[in-house]
């Protein structure tokens, strides 16, 4: 009894506590939730807030706090994190809670810590024990918790810790577990795919699981692994067809339905799948065929779920290999969408039209008069969108109209974001479409002719095109009509692009832009036109209000009024200088503008010496320096007109220039000063290391930094004052600028043509559906489109609104429908962009000399080379594989080895590494391991093939072992490329079967040459591959990785991985020339580095001694030693060459490297210091 | 998807979950710009937006806003109808939900939402799989509660 007393009252104050302590506690939630909504002022919150935080924090430190206390916390720290204020300190104690709460706390201790820390915070790790612990705990809802923590955030390093455990789980009886399990493993396929690899097997297990909901989250990784390689997967099309089949017949359990449609999502899942595997593969696709015809009929309930299914279905039929019935039903899904009152609807039909047109320009004709109404809509989305769809059915003819309805939809536009992307892609438009043929002109002045006047008066500033009308109209009347709607036009739109895109624009707009007006055509009247236009239409932009133009259009100006002013005669060179300098004094105007603005004054000052010497003047007390100098400059050049014409010839084709980027003129003078004692030049990122060397010890090797010394940019010449000097300096060759624009400038070009003018191109008879809009004559082509347009037309409006909106129509979807009718004129779909003009030897542009564009073509031309000669060898090489026994090379491999020859450079880059011929070399154990049992790596090199021995090679390093395989490497350096040859030794008694190696480096190109895969390694025997690796640009250290798989028993596949450093020094081959070729190349190269290094004065001559001992280290060739100079040569294996010049200066080497290649003298003094400093 | 938010007519945040890391700057701006943007929709406009390179597809319910945000790939119906269905799961947790619920038992709600969606995926489409298993680890909680509360004589 007295016992019973004794509990009760014991028991008594902590009940009270507990009680009262947890009403308090809620209460204090809805206290502060409560107080919150009370208050008006932002400031009063903040106040409050302070306090909850500072209580907070004095709660969560108190040693008294209860877990079920710190649960309450918890929840009130989300909430203030959630109104946007900082509660950091409560994470920790997140942690804790999950660690060591009980179920209910871990709960909200695992939300918090899911809401409070994203995936790369560090106090995740914490986390790491008690997820392995819940995972292993046999409460369901513990391991639920534990198995929804790591599906949203888990650190990536420490998924091998878990992986085993939740692998596990996929095999758990209940569903919920291996659901969630499923998507664990989605997470960490998506953070670290190769993490998962090898679990594959059991996804596949998953996908056949019985309950739906595991199956549908295992479509998740199906759908992320079948975008990444659609190819490996075709062979379950068959079961998605099954799954998706018995989904639409209603055969899962009644849950799965969302408003009595049967499991949308897996439904919408699953049709992506599909049209992902049948993309371009007619056999996959037909099995498809029945089923989505299928869900297309099925999903005929007016719901907003079956649109969603109906969407992705008319996807699917338009991605994968077509098929006319399908097609048909598709596209009056489409037509549904579009018509629908819905918006949300005729948003996906616009959407969905967007995507059609790519493969059916047809489609947008039906529905222009819907299209028409959505340009007007008053939402903007819509709008957007269909600006989106009319961007994408834009061709020659109907350029105008379109872009100017975009130019309207920005003008009224304010998101930034909108802004940029639209304006690009007007930008796009004006440079695709020049109007350079015949055909496309007259098309265009027919369309143009109709909707001149309404949308022509809509130019801001049209004053301008009547202004290029007069000047025509004086010399030529009757070509005023062709031109003046072209190049103006461009102009025009160009002008609107500046100044609605403002500064937001991105910088390769106007980079482009203006190298199109430099790099011009094949006809220099063309190109004068086109830069009289811009040099007018500026000049009238310019008198007019200047304030609230844009500093990019502005640069822009100025620049093309200094180069191409003087081609307009009947303009005063006066008023050019006179309206530019008055932008000068302009407030708004930045410094960098102005920098534009006076080097476009230094090209046209000549002659007006007055004008200028005044502005110089004015300047000089400028407080930026530059400008000051630039100044300074002006004032020299105006009274020296001789230098003038020396410094910025006048009409001299800019691309003939001869610039000398080393400054060797200058030698003299280097050579004097340093003779004089002065410190040799050190480009800043030397200094800089040198700094650190002082500081403190360095233990990482140094890292290659770019070069930005001055020595190695190219000066900046006369074209560009600051910014195209930096687009041309990087590569020196617009070849491949071009290309990408090429390449973002393609709309329908680049998409694969199954689709002609005349529907799928293998399936004539489908031509036959062609709309009434083909007329064969042009003349009547533009009445045919009304006509089809009032047919299309669902309800008569107004005749006067009608009238406007069928114009419209016609001129937007002119050229549409109608390319049979324009090609019997003989004009091409779409005219090539205005990049590609001129194919010239040359392309690149300015800056650099011609040296440099030669050795960049020479050390391409090479490279190609190379490749031929590298498959080439391996030819020769293939009897000669075989060392001793077996040899499973087919004569097949060589066929194999020709074709791959074919392969382009490009191929191999995207390929990490191809197998070449499955032939490898297999040596019988007896021959090493038993007369040298001690030294394994120095046997290994006995095992080099003959071919490969004589050459000279590095010793054999060890790479990784486990107890079945061990790996070492040798390096084998040949002239064209470095040869790594792995040597894949069986440590064990028993045949380890389907090795296969893959290397990746991803600064070096890497070619597998042989026994990368090999099927059956016997024993203790020891199988050879090759990896031929080459270097495009030096780097100073590149580490490649790798992994090899195999299988010692049948099923089990393990995976070693490996990996391992190489140095520039490994690619660096000696460059064999006489004296005189060592002269001529030296004056031919650009970049140049200068340094003194340390001179190795222990024997008896130092200069020898130093250069024999780099040419150990690196491999370099002697050329001539004259004296105290010599001078050495090496290149970067077969491609660009690096000569270096020493010479002994007092007790240090002065070493002077140059080169084509920018960053290779760098590199390679990099080394040489490396080797000094170890000797 | 990346992200769903919840918020009132009046722009305050009600429920945030974001599905990438993103930093407390980015998210705080893409908050600000999204809740922004939603609001100044006029009532019977489509309910998708562009805000960078993310779709947003937002719906009201009562005086509460349910967003999300989308890459370029996901479909907006379908997203539309995901909306729907959270709703629909909560109303059936709380019977007959309103904005009121989800302030004050926010955490509740991150509940449901966790054994709905993971990592921006859906995780069961079945109604009745979410409701039981949010049951079951409500009912351990009572059990829990009451046995924590259940005097020790």
């Amino acid at each position: 009894m007295s016992d019973v007393v004794e509990k009760t009252l014991t028991a008594l104050p902590g009940l009270f506590d507990s009680q009262t302590g947890a009403a308090k506690i809620t209460n204090r939630l809805k206290q502060l939730i409560k107080s919150i909504t009370e208050l008006t002022s932002k400031h009063e919150e903040e106040n409050l807030m302070k306090q909850e935080l500072s209580a907070m924090k004095e709660q969560v430190s108190s040693p008294n706090t209860t877990m079920k206390q710190m649960r309450e916390v918890m929840v009130r720290a989300m909430y203030c994190e959630m109104l946007g204020y900082d509660a950091s300190f409560t994470y920790i104690h997140a942690i804790k809670l999950a660690q060591q709460g009980s179920v209910l706390e871990k709960r909200v201790g695992y939300l918090a810590v899911s809401l409070f820390l994203s995936e790369g915070h560090e106090l995740l790790l914490l986390l790491v024990n008690t997820v392995l612990k819940d995972l292993q705990s046999t409460n369901l809802i513990e391991a639920c918790m534990a198995l929804t923590v790591v599906a949203q955030v888990f650190p990536k390093d420490m998924i091998p810790a878990v992986l085993p455990l939740v692998e596990d789980k996929l095999s758990h009886p209940k569903e919920i577990i291996r659901r969630k399990a499923v998507l664990a493993l989605y997470k960490f396929y998506l953070i670290a795919p190769n993490q998962v690899q090898h679990i594959h097997a059991k996804f596949r297990k998953a996908l056949c699981d019985k309950d739906p909901g595991v199956m549908t989250s295992s479509l998740h990784i199906y759908l992320q692994l079948i975008r990444e390689s659609p190819d490996d997967y075709k062979d379950l099309t068959g079961s998605f067809v099954a799954i998706l089949k018995q989904v639409v017949g209603g055969k899962l359990p009644m849950d799965f339905n969302y408003h009595n449609v049967p499991a949308p999502w897996l439904q919408i899942q699953l049709l992506r799948i599909l049209s992902l595997l049948g993309r371009e593969d007619q056999s996959t696709s037909e099995l498809m065929y029945e089923v989505l015809d299928e869900s297309l009929r099925r999903a005929e309930m007016n719901h907003n779920i079956t649109y969603a299914i109906l969407y992705e279905c008319v996807k699917a039929v338009y991605t994968i290999h077509p098929k006319a019935e399908l097609l048909e039903k598709a596209a009056r899904c489409i037509g549904n969408f579009v018509l629908s009152p819905k918006i949300n609807l005729k948003y996906l039909g616009l959407k969905a039209l967007t995507y059609v047109v790519q493969h059916d320009a047809k489609l947008a004709l039906q529905h222009q008069m819907t299209i028409i109404e959505c340009l007007d809509h008053s939402d903007f989305t819509i709008k957007r969108e269909t600006l989106e769809l009319l961007f994408r059915i834009t061709n020659a003819q109907n350029v105008t109209v379109i872009v100017e309805k975009m130019l309207d939809f920005l003008r009224g536009c304010n998101d930034e974001h909108t802004v940029i992307h639209l304006v690009g892609k007007v930008a796009e438009l004006a440079e695709k479409y020049p109007f350079h043929s015949l055909t496309g002109r007259l098309l265009q002045r027919m369309t143009l002719s109709r909707v001149h006047k309404k949308y022509i008066s809509s130019y801001k500033i049209n004053t301008n095109l009547l202004c290029v009308s007069f000047y025509f109209t004086s010399y030529v009347p009757i070509i005023t009509l062709t031109f003046a709607p072209d190049n103006s036009w461009f102009i025009q739109t160009m002008n609107d692009v500046f100044s609605i895109g403002g500064d937001l624009l991105q910088q390769d707009v106007p980079n482009n832009f203006l190298r199109l007006l430099a790099e011009g055509s094949e006809s220099k009247e063309e190109d004068d036109e086109l830069r009289l236009y811009a040099v007018d239409s500026y000049l009238t932009v310019l008198k007019g209000d200047t304030s609230h133009l844009p500093q990019r259009f502005l640069q822009v100006m100025s620049w093309v009024l200094g180069e191409y002013s003087d081609l307009q005669e009947c303009v005063d060179q006066r008023e050019v200088i006179r309206l530019l300098t008055k932008l000068l004094d302009q407030r708004s105007v930045t410094s960098e503008t102005r920098v534009w603005i006076l080097s476009a004054l230094t090209k046209i000052s000549e002659g007006q010496t007055d004008l200028i010497l005044d502005l110089s003047e004015s300047l000089s007390y400028s407080q930026d320096t530059v400008l000051r100098q630039q100044a300074q400059e002006l004032r020299h050049l105006s009274r020296d007109s001789q230098l003038h014409e020396w410094a910025l010839p006048r009409g001299a084709p800019w691309d003939s220039m001869e610039v000398d980027s080393s400054l060797s003129f200058l030698d003299g003078f280097v050579s004097e000063a340093l003779a004089a004692g002065a410190a040799p030049y050190k480009p800043p990122h030397q200094r800089q290391e040198e700094l650190c060397e002082e500081r403190a010890l360095n233990l990482e090797p140094y890292s290659f930094s770019l070069p930005v010394s001055l020595s190695s940019c190219s000066i900046t010449d006369r074209q560009s004052p600051t910014m195209l000097s930096v687009s041309s300096g990087i590569s020196g060759n617009s070849t491949e600028l071009s290309q990408k624009a090429g390449s973002s400038t393609v709309i329908l070009e680049g998409v694969k043509r199954v689709w002609g003018k005349d529907g799928y191109l293998p399936q004539k008879e489908t031509a036959a559906t062609a709309p009434p809009v083909d007329k064969p004559s042009i003349a009547v082509q533009s009445s045919g489109q009304q006509e089809a347009a009032e047919r299309t037309e669902p309800q008569p409006e107004p005749p006067m609104q009608n009238q406007d909106k069928q114009q419209l129509a016609s001129s937007l979807f002119v050229g549409l429908g109608a390319q049979s009718s324009i090609s019997l004129l003989g004009k091409s779909e779409a005219p090539p962009p205005r990049f590609r003009k001129k194919p010239r030897p040359h392309e690149s542009s300015s800056s650099s000399g011609t040296s440099e564009r030669s050795s960049v073509s020479s050390s391409r031309s090479s490279h190609s080379t190379t490749d031929g000669f590298l498959y080439g060898s391996l030819l020769e090489e293939e009897p000669a594989t075989s060392i001793s026994g077996v040899d499973h090379t087919p004569k097949s491999t060589t066929a194999n080895g020709l074709g791959q020859n074919k392969h382009t450079d490009g191929d191999r880059r995207t390929n990490t590494s191809q197998i070449l011929g499955s032939d490898m070399v297999i040596v019988r154990p007896n021959t090493i391991q038993d007369k040298y049992p001690s030294s394994v790596s120095s046997d290994l090199t006995a095992l080099l093939p003959p071919d490969l021995k004589d050459l000279p090679h590095s010793d054999v390093i060890s790479l990784t072992s486990d107890p079945s395989l061990s790996l070492a490497s040798c390096r084998v350096f040949r002239d064209e490329a470095l040869l790594l040859v792995i040597f894949i030794c069986n440590c064990t008694e028993t045949v380890i079967k389907d090795v296969a190696v893959q290397l990746t480096c991803e600064e070096l190109q890497t070619a597998s040459l042989r026994g990368n895969v090999v099927d059956c390694l016997e024993g203790r025997s020891t199988s050879v591959c090759h990896y031929a690796l080459l270097m495009d640009d030096p780097h100073t250290n590149v580490s490649f990785t790798g992994t090899v798989s195999y299988q010692t028993q049948p099923g089990h596949t393990n995976t070693l991985s490996f990996s391992g450093t190489l140095s520039t020094a490994d690619f660096i081959r000696p460059l064999v020339v006489t004296t005189e070729e060592y002269g001529k190349l030296w004056l031919s190269l650009s970049h140049d580095v200068k340094q003194n290094l340390k001179l190795l004065t222990a024997a008896g001559d130092p200069l020898r001694t130093t250069l024999n001992a780099l040419k150990d280290a690196l491999q370099l060739h002697v050329v001539d030693i004259i004296g105290s100079e010599g001078i050495v040569a090496c290149r970067l294996l077969s491609g660009a060459p690096c000569l270096l010049h020493c010479r002994v200066n007092g007790a240090a080497l002065a070493m002077w490297l140059r080169s084509p290649h920018p960053a290779l003298p760098d590199c390679i003094l990099y080394h040489c210091q490396r080797a000094l400093a170890e000797h | 998807m990346r992200f769903l938010l919840l918020f009132s007519r009046q722009g305050k945040l009600r429920l945030q979950k974001w599905f990438t890391a993103l930093s407390d700057h980015d998210k705080k701006k893409i908050i600000r710009d999204v809740t922004q943007m939603v609001l100044a929709r006029p009532p019977k406009a489509c309910n998708f937006l562009q805000w960078r390179d993310l779709k947003i597809v937002y719906r009201r319910y009562a005086s509460l806003y349910f967003c999300c945000g989308l890459e370029e790939e996901d479909n907006e119906l379908l997203t539309l109808e995901l909306l729907h269905r959270y709703v629909e799961l909560l109303d059936q947790y709380f019977g007959n939900v309103c904005e009121l619920d989800i302030i004050f038992n926010f955490e509740k709600a991150y509940f449901i939402l966790d054994e709905f969606v993971i990592g921006g995926e859906v995780q069961e489409t079945s109604k009745a799989s979410v409701a039981k298993s949010m049951e079951e680890s409500d009912s351990l909680q009572e059990t829990m509660e009451e046995y924590v509360n259940k005097p020790t004589y």
